[in-house]
């Protein structure tokens, strides 16, 4: 059970939180975006090995935020939450 | 008889307490302190369970969790607990234990033909022969000849399992010497330590091993240390295995109590963890080493030591290492004939008492139902009633591979060993390859790393142990049967099957053959097994390398990783702030969405499908209560709040004025309908959204996200009052007339409010909203108040319903009445590729020039296709029954069948006099009047496709 840090509660257990996608995937607005365009937001995602950078929610308190991680290892760099993170681009 | 109890020693037993339990029938007579193996061992029984294919007679091997051989199911104080070990179950009074796989008994089971056709039934026989004409004709037979213990499938555990989280600085696995000098000095350096044994006492190999730390024996140190620790406020867990490993270092740990409450689950957040697991000894592979009465030489000396139970008269010691001269010294000490036959040429050591035959290995073991006599490899036979066997070490890698450590392979040990660091693990003693006591309990410290006290180690003062071991392993072609897997009955030339039938990776060796796949997972065959497949494929050992460690270490009880999650915690259900007030109105409850809602009502006197259709009919005539409190009301708060709603639905919401309410779709990105519903105005900055109600969460979540993804923490703000409030229904003919003699102070004609708007009125002091929207299709009034507050308001309703002749419905009847109308039920007539233009809501899409969720996904070449699925209502003929929900439309083209799309709803309408239904099909707005074949369940019938709505399409209900 990996240990998560909720930028608002601190480290929790994992069960409490869920997957929110891949951080940087960013959404194109507006009926003219290209269908490849829009099906890469949609579908396709890097999955890297190693090291990556997701949103999560952590479902007790709500907080959606971005958590830095290494798919491997399953060590954890670091969170920041979504606003904190769009702030400090 | 064999074996015997001494009338003397024993550290463990307490003879002033006899105990005595039942074996296969019989009165076993054993000590306080015995387990169930040492008091079986003490009565000189020999075979105690029967193998798990060949129903070969087997005997007692081990001393510990490690144990192959002597299963057994066990009933205490009515629990029930099948294939426990009996080396690790306290013999008790009132205990009843049975041997697995055996019938009548293991003595004299009657399946033990089965051996004599041994040779026709090698590893994966049952899958070849049995293939045709199908498994599964077989399996049942072979499954009930096959196997371990029996489960009572009525036994059920009165109480849960307790779960327990804890934390400290440093948890130690294992309280033999190594553990314990690390416990001490973590102790000493201030830190909150929890100390895990999977045996009934602490210190491990001390309490039968010569030993002297600090000037003081063994066991003594043990004690002092022991003591010491727990008045330091270290917390000592015996009879308790850590299972496994988890990411970022959880330790699982499973509590056996001995006072007939489930185990415990222990969920351990360590800063640090030392491993000191030890290693257990290994088999010697020679002909019928798994008959009854050859046991491990460590385990011998276990049950001499510390139950008194000398295990044969006449012995004969099997090893490839140093080990096994104390516990041949001590075996002949203790009045048995004892010779000692090591594979090493130079035997190193003496042997006190005990005949040392160096350069010699056993070739065979002889007897037919336990261990007669073995024959040496040059010939020499010598008679025995016991052999101990020690084949070298295998230390205990298994929790320290689960948390990702890399093994090592140690020539002079013949056994892998911990071979890179892991964070926040040490490993210490006989599991990191140390053999001298001194170098065991400074390992102990130093896995402590950053944890150690300033003390030094303590100091070994006696003999120091060696091992100096010599590989013995299994080889290709030898004669007669090498068990290798005792559990799970793998022999040596199962092995070398697998890998002439090119099975050589050691997983699929695994598979194959089912090695280190029984309840003991291999812990005293795995190393043996794919030692013989390096050698039958011309590789070495770390070449062949191990199959992956997994947890559990040992068997866990499901009710332990179940815990309170069981019965009616498995999920649970939410209730209605009024769920009492229904059931003493006679309602029936089923669970919609997880929520426990009344069904219909006075099902008692009508049965069920009469009530639901008497309530729908009545709802029509006149007026009908109906509880709603668990439709969402999620509040949309801010500056941005109207930006925000034109995002998050389908239709522009930011036009709607205070006050005002209106129908609409939310979507997921990929265009798809996720949920509808009213969304209120309640002031410029301020919305409720009452979305479906088993949306509520995920709706919730949703909109959360956008907020803090898109529109920032300061522009909206999201709260949940759901829970908040009960929300009463009012509907039909009359409902006007009722609301109004409800008092509740607000204006209630069409100019005040009209169809889609809302009205604040009080009730008994309290706050209520007046909503007037419908999912009835007749006037309808939802009232809203404080949940808490509820009950008066529901009963003055009831009351002032009581001259109107009003009916209370349930959630049955509701569905009946919005289907009349077409309304639809998200998830029920959508599916997941339903867009909102299938449901005739395409202006949206074709105006809307703000953005919002999942508009791109609509102008896909998936989202423009011609032939898509859309709602339509299906009539049948007079006279005819509802169709079956689920039942497909049919188009035939040439001689094939093809589904136009199929039906989402359908009931009998007690108001039309006739079935209605709801369908999703191909293209069906532009079919209406068409009509299709119908298939169901292998029936065909023909249906007219109609608009949706059933009844009263103009709306004149709505203000009627
Ligand atoms: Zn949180």
């Amino acid at each position: 059970m990996q240990l998560f840090p909720c930028p608002f509660c601190g480290p929790r257990d994992e069960a409490e939180f869920h997957y929110g996608g891949e951080a940087g995937n960013l959404r194109p607005d507006g009926r003219e975006v290209p269908a490849e365009r829009w099906a890469d937001y949609l579908h396709m995602r890097a999955n890297p090995k190693g090291a990556t950078k997701e949103i999560w929610v952590h479902m007790t308190c709500g907080e959606f935020f971005a958590l830095a991680r290494d798919t491997v290892t399953h060590k954890v760099a670091g969170s920041v939450s979504l606003g904190e993170a769009e702030r400090q681009p | 008889m064999s074996a015997r109890r001494l009338s003397s020693g024993g550290s463990e037993i307490d003879r002033s307490k006899p105990v005595s339990f039942s074996f296969d029938g019989r009165r076993v007579e054993g000590f306080d302190g015995d387990t169930i193996a040492s008091a079986l061992l003490a009565s000189g029984r020999r075979i105690v369970g029967r193998s798990f294919k060949y129903h070969r007679p087997r005997g007692i091997w081990g001393a510990g969790v490690e144990e192959p051989n002597a299963l057994v199911d066990i009933e205490r104080d009515g629990r029930s607990t099948p294939n426990a070990r009996a080396t690790t179950e306290l013999a008790r009074d009132s205990l009843v234990a049975r041997s697995v796989n055996a019938a009548p008994d293991a003595e004299r089971d009657r399946n033990a033909f089965l051996d004599r056709f041994s040779r026709f039934i090698p590893a994966a026989f049952y899958y070849k022969t049995f293939m045709w004409p199908d498994w599964h004709l077989f399996e049942p037979r072979i499954r009930a000849m096959a196997g371990l213990g029996t489960v009572d499938p009525d036994w059920m555990q009165d109480r849960s399992a307790d779960q327990l989280n804890h934390h400290c600085d440093v948890l130690v696995v294992g309280a033999g010497p190594a553990g314990l000098a690390a416990a001490a000095s973590a102790a000493a350096a201030g830190h909150s330590v929890l100390v895990v044994d999977d045996q009934s006492r602490p210190g491990g190999s001390l309490r039968h091993r010569a030993g002297e730390i600090d000037g003081r024996p063994g066991a003594q140190w043990v004690a002092d240390t022991v003591a010491a620790l727990e008045k330091a406020g270290v917390v000592l867990l015996s009879n308790t295995t850590a299972f496994g490993i988890y990411d970022h270092n959880l330790a699982a740990l499973n509590q056996r109590h001995d006072d007939g409450r489930p185990d415990t689950l222990w969920r351990v957040r360590p800063k640090r963890i030392v491993l000191a697991t030890g290693a257990i000894e290994r088999p010697l592979p020679f002909a019928n080493n798994d008959l009854p009465g050859i046991l491990s030489a460590d385990a011998a000396l276990h049950y001499l030591k510390r139950h008194a139970v000398l295990a044969g008269e006449r012995i004969v010691v099997a090893a490839n290492n140093d080990s096994a001269y104390e516990v041949a010294a001590s075996m002949a000490e203790a009045g048995a004939e004892v010779t000692l036959v090591d594979i090493r040429p130079a035997a190193s050591a003496s042997a006190d008492k005990a005949r040392v035959l160096g350069g010699r290995a056993v070739a065979t073991a002889h007897g037919r139902n336990g261990v007669e006599g073995v024959t040496l490899d040059n010939g020499t036979r010598l008679t025995a009633d016991c052999v101990l066997v020690s084949g070298g070490w295998t230390p205990s890698v298994h929790l320290y591979s689960q948390a990702k450590g890399k093994l090592a392979w140690r020539d002079d040990l013949a056994a892998f060993v911990p071979g890179s660091e892991l964070d926040g693990i040490g490993t210490a003693g006989a599991l990191a390859g140390e053999v001298a006591l001194s170098r065991v309990l400074e390992s102990g410290v130093a896995g402590l790393g950053q944890f150690a006290g300033k003390a030094a180690p303590p100091k070994s003062t006696g003999l120091e142990a060696s091992l100096n071991t010599s590989a013995a392993w299994p080889k290709p072609k030898a004669k007669g049967r090498v068990w290798i897997d005792y559990q799970n009955d793998v022999t040596a030339k199962d092995v070398e099957l697998a890998a002439r039938e090119n099975f050589v990776s050691v997983e699929h060796l695994k598979r194959y053959t089912t090695l280190g796949m029984a309840t003991d997972q291999g812990k005293t065959s795995n190393l043996n097994g794919l030692a013989l497949l390096a050698e039958a494929t011309g590789r070495s050992i770390p070449n062949v390398g191990t199959t992956t460690y997994r947890p559990p270490f040992t068997p866990v009880p499901f009710t332990s990783l179940i815990g309170a999650k069981r019965k009616s915690l498995l999920a649970p259900v939410r209730r209605l702030p009024l769920d009492t007030v229904h059931r003493v109105q006679g309602a029936s409850f089923r669970e919609y969405g997880g929520w426990l809602r009344p069904a219909y009502y006075g099902a008692a006197t009508s049965g069920s499908a009469a009530a639901i259709q008497d309530e729908a009919r009545r709802a029509r005539q006149s007026v009908a209560l109906f509880d709603g409190s668990t439709l969402g009301k999620i509040e949309v708060i801010g500056p941005c709040a109207a930006e925000f709603v034109d995002f998050i639905y389908y239709n522009t919401m930011s036009t709607l004025k205070p006050g005002r309410c209106r129908y609409g779709f939310m979507l997921s990105e990929n265009g798809v309908v996720f949920d509808d519903g009213i969304l209120v105005r309640l002031d410029e900055n301020r919305f409720v959204v009452s979305c479906s109600s088993s949306h509520v969460a995920s709706v919730h979540a949703r909109l959360e996200e956008w907020r803090q993804d898109r529109f920032g923490r300061d522009a909206v703000y999201i709260h949940n009052a759901t829970a908040e409030y009960a929300t009463l229904t009012v509907s039909g003919p009359n409902a006007k007339t009722l609301v109004e003699a409800l008092g509740l102070g607000a204006a209630l004609d069409d100019a005040s409010l009209p169809h889609m708007a809302i009205a604040h009125g009080r009730f008994g002091g309290e706050e209520v909203r007046i909503a007037r929207v419908s999912f009835t299709g007749d006037r309808s009034y939802e009232v809203s108040i404080r949940a808490d507050r509820a009950e008066a308001l529901w009963a003055r309703m009831q009351q002032e319903g009581r001259a109107l002749e009003a009916v209370t419905i349930g959630l049955e009847a509701l569905m009946i009445l919005r289907a009349e109308k077409g309304f639809i039920v998200i998830g029920k007539d959508t599916d997941g590729a339903t867009m909102p233009q299938d449901l005739g809501v395409d202006g949206p899409r074709r105006k809307r020039v703000t953005e919002f969720v999942g508009r791109r996904s609509l102008f896909t070449e998936e989202g423009m296709r011609a032939d898509r699925k859309q709602l339509v209502g299906l009539s049948v003929a007079e006279g005819e029954a509802p169709l079956g929900t689920g039942a497909h439309g049919i188009e035939r083209t040439g001689g094939a069948k093809r589904s136009l799309g199929y039906v989402t709803s359908s009931y009998f309408s007690p108001t039309l006099g006739r079935p209605i239904a709801l369908g999703l099909i191909e293209a069906g707005a532009s079919r209406h009047g068409e009509v299709i074949d119908i298939q169901h369940l292998g029936m065909l019938r023909r249906a007219t496709i109609t608009a949706p709505c059933a009844l009263d399409p103009a709306g004149d209900r709505l203000n009627g």
